[in-house]
């Protein structure tokens, strides 16, 4: 068989605070082959950037993998250690484009030294002019004059910030970008330029991506399929046509009717009632229960799991599992 | 014919750049930014108007010029017919119960050291309308309709043990307690998770209809405009380029800025064309706008000469759709 670029198993992270563990991702399954990308949607605070940050292995001190397996090519990268992780899997293998273009450069540096030492701590043979000639070719993929590099971020409007971030992020060749939020903040115009920019790098470099937001048109625009997290699991995974036209799990519905499109006939704007459960002490049964408008008994007291509804769409329902 | 609720002629600010000292004593000339030049709308009864564009399109001044909370540098504002341009903050007074503004940050637009209750009641004390029990009742009610239940449980929380959908609400309840004639929302749902934004407009939209409320929305979300408003004028460098009924400038737009945005947009159908990128770059600096028709450096139509020279005036093509663009300038129905 073949085996997936990605392979996600039962990943499940805490964070451990003083009032006890929060159950920040639990049981999340997914796969990613080559060259493809997927949205991962959901409410802030739903754990899809602590999937992120497990996947690279930079959970901030107080948060750890208690389970499953990340897969990369077949070797499980939770069997790493720290230096292993650093030469062969973060920035290599996966890397991310974190949210906030804006903020994520340091201010008192060049771009291009801030690049340059990225490149270095993950490839140490390279020498600095090497570096440089490298950068020079990314600046010109990503649309930016490479004369630039020599500029300070400040120097830079938000649309270029971003490019900046995504030659960053490929400085080491990866085959999985991870990008998180990559158009909030941005303008509509500026927005669309970063979005087919990604389109196309992705074709060139057969990248594969993984797109982290809460704005679902954004995926529909770039991905290839979408995965839906709700309270720290994936309620429903599919290629994006039938996740759109035929969402089965009802949060599902719910975000896309929250998603009126701009040429879709004017009407009234439904929203889910209620909020995302309290990750600390999360319900029993299926976490979506409480805010429900199927709810059944047996929602309260199993777990539904991810099944396959259609080829290639799984959701976590009991009604659609039925 | 009934008056307009709000009108502005020839609005514009222009703000000063401060600059060193040195550039100071050498440069010849003082430096502005020309964040609104010369814009004209009116906002009618219980009408909704959108004003859209990019980030520096000078929309937030716009709404703030209105309120007179930035002083406006020529133009007129009238508000039911009245001038209130140069009224003094006395005779402002009365009329700021009837004119209300819900900010775009709900984490900074809400005093962090007062209850829920205490924000929304402050309006009504400040203004002197009505206290004792029937102040305690409209702030009920008020949280009733913006869906804060129960409203017992809501007084006593601070805006900290709030989620950010709920404090919008709050800001909104807050606007709309002393029942104004006209609301100003700048950009009330751009930092609230994209999940709820149709959920606060809603409301908004229930509450405007409701109290048969003027409605200013200051956006640059196409997609939640063409929802909520009736109207809509699309800004690019403090300058109306195009205005019109909302189906209009989104289903028959005509100017290319226009055109260049709605084809920006990104639409959750995935079977409908994906999003197409006709312009380049980012809006110019609003410190040395460039001359003629201020879009000319990015626009795809340019038609030569005209365009760099001469500045297009706003006119009406028909049926009250408003463009500023020399490719219709044959056009006009006027």
């Amino acid at each position: 068989m073949r085996m997936p670029l990605l392979d996600v198993q039962n990943l499940t992270t805490y964070y451990t605070i003083r009032r006890g563990n929060v159950k920040a991702v639990e049981d999340v399954s997914f796969f990613l082959e080559e060259g493809e990308a997927m949205g991962l949607a959901g409410e802030s605070g739903c754990g899809k950037t602590t999937v992120a940050l497990s996947l690279l292995g930079i959970l901030p001190a107080n948060g750890e993998i208690v389970h499953g397996k990340i897969l990369f090519k077949g070797r499980d990268i939770r069997q790493l250690s720290e230096g292993e992780l650093k030469k062969e899997i973060r920035w290599k293998a996966m890397s991310l484009i974190f949210q906030g273009a804006m903020n994520a450069m340091n201010p008192m540096y060049r771009v291009e030294d801030q690049i340059i030492e990225a490149i270095k701590v993950h490839e140490s043979k390279v020498t600095k002019k090497e570096a440089k000639e490298r950068i020079a070719k990314l600046f010109e993929m990503v649309g930016l004059e490479p004369e630039r590099a020599r500029n300070y971020p400040h120097e830079y409007s938000g649309g270029m910030r971003q490019r900046a971030m995504i030659a960053m992020a490929l400085a080491c060749n990866p085959a999985v970008l991870i990008a998180d939020e990559p158009g909030t903040a941005l303008d509509v115009i500026v927005q669309a330029q970063v979005l087919k920019l990604m389109n196309e790098l992705r074709k060139k470099l057969n990248l594969a991506m993984i797109m982290i937001t809460h704005d679902l048109s954004i995926i529909s625009e770039v991905c290839d399929k979408l995965a839906i997290m709700y309270a720290g699991r994936l309620v429903e995974v599919g290629d994006i046509f039938s996740m759109f036209k035929n969402p089965l799990h009802p949060y599902t519905q719910g975000l896309i009717a929250a998603f009126p499109g701009i040429y879709a006939p004017k009407q009234e704007m439904k929203a889910l009632p209620g909020s995302p459960p309290n990750l600390l002490n999360p319900p029993k049964g299926c976490r979506f229960a409480p805010r429900c408008p199927y709810v059944m008994d047996i929602c309260k007291k199993k777990t539904p799991q991810l099944k396959e509804a259609s080829k290639s769409h799984l959701v976590a329902c009991h009604l659609a599992n039925k | 014919m009934a008056e307009p609720v709000i009108k502005v002629e020839n609005l514009t600010k222009w703000f000063d750049v401060k600059l060193g000292f040195f550039k100071t004593l050498v440069s010849k000339q003082k430096l502005f930014v020309h964040a609104v030049d010369g814009i004209n709308f009116e906002i009618k009864k219980g009408e909704l108007l959108g004003l859209a564009g990019e980030s520096g399109s000078g929309k937030t001044t716009t709404g703030r010029v209105i309120m007179r909370l930035i002083e406006p540098t020529s133009g007129k504002i009238y508000f039911k017919g009245k001038d209130i341009t140069h009224l003094d903050e006395v005779r402002m007074k009365p009329l700021r119960r009837q004119m209300q503004i819900v900010f775009q940050d709900p984490y900074e637009s809400l005093n962090p050291r007062m209850t829920v209750g205490d924000i929304i009641s402050e309006p009504m004390k400040l203004q002197g309308t009505i206290d004792g029990k029937e102040l305690e009742n409209r702030v009920y009610t008020i949280l009733e309709e913006a869906k804060l239940i129960p409203p017992g449980e809501f007084i006593f929380r601070y805006p900290h043990e709030l989620s950010g959908g709920q404090r919008q609400r709050v800001a909104t309840a807050r606007a709309f307690v002393l029942n104004p004639e006209f609301i100003v929302a700048d950009e009330p749902v751009s930092m609230l998770d994209a999940s709820i934004r149709a959920e606060i407009l809603q409301l908004m939209l229930t509450l405007v209809k409701k109290y048969n409320t003027s409605f200013l929305y200051i956006t640059h979300d196409l997609a939640l405009a063409r929802h909520v408003c009736d109207n809509i004028a699309i800004m690019y460098l403090g300058e109306i380029v195009e205005k019109g009924t909302i189906d209009q400038v989104i289903f028959e737009s005509l100017h290319p800025y226009t055109k260049a945005l709605m084809k920006a947009v990104p639409d959750p159908d995935p079977t409908s064309k994906r999003i197409e990128v006709v312009i380049k770059g980012e809006i110019p600096s609003p410190v040395n706008p460039p001359s003629g028709c201020r879009f000319h450096t990015r626009c795809p139509s340019n038609i030569g000469d005209i365009c760099k020279k001469v500045k297009p005036p706003l006119i009406d093509v028909g049926k009250g759709h408003f463009v500023a663009c020399h490719l219709y300038s044959g056009k006009s129905k006027k």
